[in-house]
């Protein structure tokens, strides 16, 4: 395994930027997830890293190594694709030799690796067997297996489990898990899927547009995103979003949130210091993650941070172990994960209780997070 | 390290260039004998050769002979649209026609689709031989209309100077109509069942669906076959020899059976260049377009 | 098409429209087969009968006197020596180009496909305007060329012509092909340090067969069956097949013996006939392939 070192890179397709000026550095096995929406450049980024496309300007190294003229097989990674692309004319079994082939490993190395790989994957009995004849799993289970086989210092995957169902998806993803724990090499993963992101990384890279939003762990970039981006596309149902106006009442600075019915609440908004002062009375974001307004705290009753809210539900999504309420605030609609026996029905005004200790704040103008 | 990343580079950069040279023979060839060629050809037709080629520059003296003065070019260009239209609208009628039939849930449609398509296989030389059998004026179709009772019957169409075009054409379709056939077969087959669907919900009879949905939505594959039966008739040429070999006289010449005449059995080159030239200028009339915005279609998709 | 949406009474009814259908069927068929029973009719009669009778009327005997004459002794121009030499002709023609034209055709298409560079697709759309235009326009700078390359009027020379000009099929034929091969398949490859010739030769080759197959017949027919370049570019020694017969068909020395022309038609037709008829689906499917989609 080794440590992966990306400063200043810069691609361009045509006359179009992809990437602009990217840096991260990854320890050595560390897993890292790079996620983002389509067009991010996340997968022109791992292109990069794998050697099989040239970056226009900055530096990679793997190890100590400036890599960036230097051939894909040389690198010593492996990848995983979304499609998999095994080869089609080859059984199983030469499929996870090729690589090894190719570098002339003698042909009892390959044979014990491919029983070690096979083993670890359980894959055994499908040796034989040509890619066309597995289904979608196992087929994902030889391409990590192939990747496996060739024992690189670092594993690049390219949205592997975007192909599978739901649930094969699931379970796939602690595989990989369990896999990362057992072999300790460094990884980088790309995915647009912020679940997986959150699951499995060490250190989640958000990026858009060609940037990096933010680039640290998951529990770091859920409950402190850096900006209006990241807050949204981080955790499912996404942030709400309120535009307000930052003022202060009683000595405490706070927004007003109008709850509807003629209807609003102060809520206080605690920082230390006067760190918000340049902010008071200029419009703001505020930011509040569903599960943070609920139905019934019951157990945090006397919480100073806990405020109450009267709302109108407009419509309700249960799911199984919460059900969302959908109201309107400041115009805005707003997601709240309630217990489902606390609900009321649409039409119906309901009390909720916000958690103004986990609140964000965000700069409209900038889209970066107002600083604790 | 920097060793071995040095002969990397070395090994990279050969490594890059192998496209280039797997393609180089073919670059050349394709410049020399396609592009160059057709240089050669375009210099000649403004020269005054004849038997040799000379290379002394007349400007477009053959080309102004060609149309004011040499009314064999207007008989072979008259030919070839009057060949054309009768060629491709047979081709159609008849490769549309045969297509929805063949795709009505028939029994042994291979056998069938075997059947049609089969003339397809043949060099136009044996079709034209063929057909010049049958409709030889003495012992062909003339004869076996005669002996089946209508006494009266004449069919001397390949001798006869006004009519002997129509043969090339029924042969050609005969030929070319399987092609066709294939064509429209594989366009019907691509066509989304939903949409049949949804017409029959609405009520539409099967004539109606198949006039007001179906076809229009064939539209590509007419213009496909268009496309490419025109390029089939620009360059006729073997069936014209074989079948009539440009007569009686020269009523059946066409720009091809011209071009040869004129390059090789008269000596007369850079004519015959000429003639060749606007040939060539009338197919990149008709395939440039076509391409252009077929290539675009499949990039911007 | 949903066959089951619009079907005539599907399957065993046997309703008016169902009967028509067929009619029109068969009577379709008759008129693509009627000419080559007529042909195939004629090889074996004798020319009494031909004079006696008409097209399609049973002679009073069978006969293969045409055939044997058509193969050794008809006269072609002032040669009498029957189509065999020209068959053979025909033979070391097209064996030679189809190889060399399907083999080169292969290596551009993959390049096209998998190791595109800057000016390639041009490179391609040039190359593919080659498969359009009317030969006129290169016959007479190729007479001066091959006479320059010291191979006019020999079969080394149709070869090459041949050769040349069925480049632009093969590739597009192949590139068309190859374009199919999923990206990642390569990337993989790659990464798993293949260059340029492993990949050619262990992931996409083992692929290939069916294109090869569409390939090699599609030029099998085209370069058997052409006419043009044989006339032009051969001499007495060299005349494919196809030349050959149209030689007999209009030659008017003495008495014309159809059944010899029909004999000899045939035995120019029979080789692409015989392709056709065993290769079934990969004939369509070169006709189409180059058809549809540049």
């Amino acid at each position: 395994m080794a440590t992966l070192t990306i400063s200043g890179i810069r691609k361009s397709f045509g006359t179009e930027e992809v990437l602009k000026g990217v840096s991260l550095s990854v320890a050595s096995g560390e897993f890292l997830v790079l996620v983002g929406p389509s067009g991010c450049g996340k997968s022109t980024l791992l292109n990069l890293i794998a050697g099989l496309d040239t970056a226009n300007a900055g530096e990679i190294r793997i190890g100590d190594r400036v890599v960036n003229d230097v051939r894909p097989k040389d690198r010593d990674i492996a990848m995983v694709f979304q499609s998999y692309a095994l080869y089609p004319n080859m059984n199983v079994r030469q499929n996870l030799s090729f690589g090894l082939e190719t570098r002339r490993v003698p042909k009892a190395r390959i044979q014990e690796t491919i029983e070690r790989v096979a083993n670890m994957l359980q894959i055994e009995e499908l040796l034989e067997r040509r890619p066309r004849q597995l289904s979608g799993g196992q087929r994902q289970r030889v391409a990590m297996g192939r990747a496996l086989a060739r024992d690189p210092v670092i594993f690049l995957f390219d949205e592997p489990l975007s192909n599978l169902d739901a649930k094969l998806r699931v379970e796939m993803r602690t595989e990989i898990k369990l896999l990362h724990q057992r072999i300790k090499t460094t990884i980088v993963y790309v995915t647009h899927d912020q679940i997986e992101a959150l699951t499995l990384a060490d250190r989640i890279a958000v990026m858009k547009d060609g940037v990096i939003h933010q680039f640290d762990t998951p529990q770091q970039v859920y409950d402190n995103p850096a900006s209006l981006f990241v807050a949204g596309f981080i955790g499912s149902p996404s942030m709400n979003f309120i535009p307000c106006r930052l003022v202060e009442q009683n000595g405490r600075n706070g927004a007003v949130l109008d709850t509807g019915g003629g209807k609003s609440s102060f809520l206080p908004v605690e920082r230390p210091g006067g760190s918000l002062q340049p902010w008071l009375g200029r419009e703001v974001i505020l930011g509040i993650r569903p599960e943070q307004i609920a139905g019934g705290f019951h157990e945090q009753e006397g919480n100073p941070q806990i405020h109450e809210i009267e709302c109108q539900v407009r419509v309700l999504e249960p799911t199984g172990p919460d059900t969302l309420v959908f109201v309107s605030i400041n115009g805005r609609e707003v997601t709240c994960r309630v217990n489902p026996k606390a609900v009321k029905a649409p039409g119906q005004n309901m009390k909720l209780m916000v958690d103004m200790s986990k609140a964000l704040l965000f700069d409209p103008q900038s889209e970066q997070r107002i600083e604790a | 390290m920097k060793e071995s990343h040095a002969r990397g580079r070395l090994a990279d950069r050969l490594e890059g260039g192998l496209p280039r040279l797997v393609l180089a023979p073919t670059f050349a060839a394709i410049l020399v004998f396609v592009y160059g060629f057709i240089a050669w050809t375009a210099w000649i037709s403004l020269t005054n050769s004849r038997l040799l080629p000379n290379y002394k520059f007349v400007g477009i003296a053959q080309y102004i002979t060609l149309f004011t003065r040499e009314p064999r070019w207007w008989v072979a260009i008259l030919n070839l649209f009057v060949f054309s239209s009768l060629f491709i609208a047979f081709c159609i009628a008849l490769g549309l026609i045969l297509a929805v039939l063949l795709d009505q849930r028939v029994r042994a449609e291979g056998f069938f689709r075997t059947i049609y398509l089969y003339p397809m296989a043949l060099s136009f030389i044996v079709t034209g031989a063929a057909w010049k059998w049958i409709l030889n004026p003495d012992l062909g179709l003339e004869r076996l209309v005669q002996q089946l009772g209508f006494s009266g019957f004449t069919f001397r169409w390949l001798v006869d100077s006004k009519m002997a075009i129509y043969t090339v054409v029924l042969a050609a379709v005969w030929q070319s109509a399987g092609f066709v056939l294939a064509l429209f077969l594989a366009g019907l087959r691509g066509i989304d069942d939903s949409i049949i669907k949804a017409a029959q919900v609405d009520g539409a009879s099967l004539p109606r669906i198949y006039w007001r949905i179906i076809i229009p939505s064939l539209r590509p594959v007419f213009l496909s076959s268009v496309i490419i039966l025109s390029h089939i008739a620009i360059k006729s040429f073997d069936l014209v020899m074989v079948l009539t070999r440009g007569g009686p006289g020269y009523s059946t010449d066409m720009p091809a059976t011209f071009m040869y005449a004129f390059a090789f059995n008269r000596g007369r080159l850079a004519f015959g260049a000429a003639s060749a030239m606007v040939m060539f200028l009338a197919v990149m009339a008709l395939i440039v377009p076509y391409l252009y915005s077929e290539l675009r279609g499949t990039r911007n998709a | 098409m949903p066959k089951e949406a619009l079907a005539l009474q599907a399957g065993g009814g046997l309703s008016l429209g169902r009967v028509l259908l067929y009619a029109a069927l068969v009577a379709a068929a008759a008129f693509f087969l009627v000419p080559f029973f007529v042909m195939a009719l004629t090889s074996v009669k004798s020319m009494e009968d031909i004079r006696s009778g008409h097209l399609i009327s049973w002679p009073r005997q069978l006969t293969l006197e045409a055939w044997r004459k058509a193969w050794d002794s008809a006269c072609i121009g002032v040669n009498c020596v029957g189509m065999k030499g020209y068959f053979w002709n025909s033979v070391r023609m097209v064996v030679p180009s189809v190889i060399l034209s399907t083999l080169i055709g292969a290596m551009n298409g993959y390049v096209f496909s998998k190791w595109r560079f800057p000016g390639s697709e041009t490179f391609f759309s040039l190359l593919l305007l080659g498969c359009f235009i009317p030969f006129q326009v290169i016959l007479l700078p190729m007479s001066q060329t091959l006479g320059w390359l010291g191979i006019a009027q020999s079969v080394q020379g149709l070869v090459l012509v041949h050769t040349v000009y069925g480049l632009p099929f093969t590739t597009l034929f192949f590139r068309n092909f190859y374009v199919t091969i999923p990206e990642e398949i390569i990337k993989a490859a790659r990464i798993d340090g293949a260059g340029f010739f492993r990949i050619l030769l262990r992931i996409v080759l083992p692929v290939s067969a069916p294109i090869f197959v569409v390939s090699i017949i599609w030029q099998t027919t085209q370069i058997w069956n052409d006419f043009l370049f044989g006339v032009v570019f051969s001499g007495s020694d060299s005349q494919p097949v196809t030349v050959a017969l149209n030689n007999l068909v209009n030659t008017s020395t003495g008495v014309k013996e159809y059944n010899v022309d029909m004999a000899a038609a045939i035995i120019a037709g029979l080789p692409t006939l015989l392709v056709y008829i065993i290769s079934g689906k990969y004939f369509v499917r070169g006709l189409t392939a180059g058809a549809v989609k540049g």
